[in-house]
């Protein structure tokens, strides 16, 4: 696909107003260059339905899709619980793995979080071919953005041109919604340093493997792709990890949104809601996730009880959704790329979570016996005390 | 489910918008900002449909900007409103509808203070007053009431307060803050969120 667009391909093919997307028969979307299109109020394309192609009645297109969409049983929709939060050490992506279509479930271990490169993963819920082709076009654009521009797209960025080009296509049954999670890097002015740095970014990177493993891609992307990006993120990073005096939340989390790099995350929705925040859920496990992050989610949380905290509001989320569960994926991303935590089966946390609270309850149960037992030694001693 | 409202004094616009974003039953951001910026004098506030919204007000407003890189000089409210109607219009009978509601204000060096209602049909009525949203209901007859063409800043506070006190008392949903702006011949100046949040 870049290829194709580097080259030109398709360029001439359409006789009318440059378009971004035109379905050819098989209904794949291939992609022209972006051209702008004084005439057209919007420099975006118009929805598939309008495109007029010679060899294919307008009508046709759309009747086909409409036979094809399918019927959603009720509104609240997107059957999975994903989220993503920033804190002080970067942002922390999870997901379930259940793939369900109404009944039944489709596929036990998918996998909702995708890397978009070495320092942004998505998560992606909604219909999941649309999830699987967006990421691809999401992905090819961001690569063709860092080759043209020469630096990395930020989170932001990334956001308004996903919600940009599903823009023309509210309406139809496209049902993305994204989270993009991610680390924003500055540019550096010193290039000539980089070789030395490649090396310091090695170790780096290596020292950072606590209990998760580093993937092979991340190490490699952040090495390669980024070399000069890592070199002031780590330097800004470790200005950056000094702790904030300040308690507040609020506080340090403007003061990293105000800064140029920093952990963000972004929500992008084909109906068209794009949202920057602190805290992002989405899916029909939702709810729950959200009362869970709400009351643990401090800016200065520690990197595993923000792993911890991830962790169990997933659990709590597929517990009681039924279109969650299975696994949960859990993605780190700091200024060095994304980590990924090894995927773990929450059935048994449930039946670990089940001893926890016999044995909890034990305890108190002893305890209380013991007060009691207390209690009477102290009150025959009153009472010898008195009579 | 969203708020917006507007009030011209003789000298100055006060408005104020909700700050929920939400997506069916969650609030997922309680800090959303619905006001744009079209210029050093005017705002546009936008509410509607998830996508719409955004994309029709950056569309106006990046147009506007252009129209003063062009031009060397900013387009006036009246202008601005007439210019957005336009396209609303256009939009209407489109495959593609922009269902947003809009209240545009703007301070003019020679007309003074405008307010400018439109709706998603892209009706377009110069108001003293004006409110969108089911909140407009509870709050259009008290505007009635208690709006004066003199009315000061700080009355104009008052009365803003006054309906928004009734959104709390009357409206089903819950909307914790409002984001506050004045215009008036110096610019837009940002105003303590209402209600205040005790800390």
């Amino acid at each position: 696909m870049a290829l194709q667009d580097v080259c030109g391909f398709l360029e001439t093919f359409d006789d009318i107003s440059p378009c971004t997307y035109q379905p050819n028969e098989m209904g794949y979307m291939w992609r022209t260059p972006f051209e702008f299109d004084r005439d057209s109020a919007f420099h975006f394309v118009s929805p598939p339905q309008q495109f007029r192609r010679k060899n294919r009645a307008p009508n046709l297109f759309s009747s086909t899709f409409s036979s094809l969409s399918p019927h959603q049983p009720f509104q609240l929709s997107h059957g999975t619980t994903t989220l993503g939060f920033i804190f002080q050490d970067g942002v922390i992506a999870a997901a379930d793995t259940r793939a369900s279509c109404k009944g039944l479930i489709c596929c036990p271990i998918s996998q909702k979080i995708m890397p978009i490169h070495s320092h942004l993963v998505v998560n992606t819920s909604g219909s999941g071919a649309d999830c699987m082709l967006w990421e691809r076009i999401l992905t090819r654009e961001m690569r063709l953005y860092q080759l043209r521009h020469r630096k990395r797209l930020s989170v932001n960025g990334a956001a308004k041109l996903l919600s940009m080009m599903l823009h023309p296509f509210k309406g139809t049954n496209v049902c993305v919604a994204a989270t993009l999670c991610g680390w924003d890097g500055e540019e550096t002015q010193a290039t000539l340093k980089s070789c030395m740095e490649i090396t310091d970014v090695k170790e780096a990177v290596e020292q950072d493997s606590n209990a998760s493993t580093i993937s092979d891609e991340s190490a490699q992307g952040s090495v390669k792709m980024a070399s000069i990006n890592e070199q002031a993120e780590i330097s800004k990073d470790t200005q950056a990890l000094n702790p904030t005096v300040s308690d507040q939340n609020t506080n340090n989390v403007l003061s990293t949104l105000g800064r140029r790099s920093g952990p963000r995350v972004c929500y992008v929705c084909s109906d068209g809601l794009q949202l920057k925040g602190e805290i992002i859920s989405v899916g029909s496990g939702s709810p729950y996730a959200y009362a869970v992050l709400d009351d643990g989610w401090r800016w200065g949380m520690t990197v595993d009880e923000a792993v911890a905290l991830a962790r169990e509001a997933v659990f709590r989320a597929t517990h009681w959704d039924a279109y969650s569960g299975n696994n949960v994926d859990l993605f780190h991303i700091t200024a060095h790329g994304w980590r990924r935590r090894d995927r773990e089966d929450l059935k048994e946390e449930y039946y670990r979570e089940r001893e926890r609270e016999k044995k909890k309850i034990k305890e108190r149960e002893k305890e209380r016996q013991k007060r009691e037992g207390d209690e009477l030694v102290e009150g025959e001693a009153y009472s010898v005390h008195c009579g | 489910m969203e708020y917006l409202i507007g009030i011209q004094g003789p000298d100055f616009v006060l408005v104020a918008a909700d700050n929920v974003a939400a997506s069916s039953i969650i609030q997922m951001k309680h800090d959303y900002d619905k006001m744009f910026k079209l210029s050093e004098k005017i705002l546009l506030l936008c509410v509607g449909e998830a996508g719409d919204t955004v994309q029709f007000a950056e569309y106006i407003q990046k147009n506007v900007q252009l129209y003063k890189m062009r031009n060397g000089y900013e387009l006036s409210p009246a202008a601005a409103a007439n210019f957005t109607r336009k396209n609303l219009a256009d939009y209407l009978r489109s495959r593609t509808p922009y269902h947003v509601n809009l209240l545009l204000a703007g301070y003019d060096e020679t007309d003074g203070p405008g307010l400018y209602y439109m709706d998603h049909l892209s009706a377009l009525a110069k108001a003293p007053f004006a409110a969108h949203g089911y909140g407009a209901f509870l709050t259009l007859s008290i505007l009635d009431r208690y709006y004066r063409p003199d009315l000061t800043r700080e009355e104009a506070v008052d009365l803003l307060k006054k309906c928004l006190e009734e959104l709390n008392k009357r409206f089903i949903l819950n909307l914790p803050s409002f984001t506050v702006r004045l215009i008036d011949k110096d610019g837009i100046h940002d105003m303590e969120k209402l209600p205040v949040v005790p800390k």
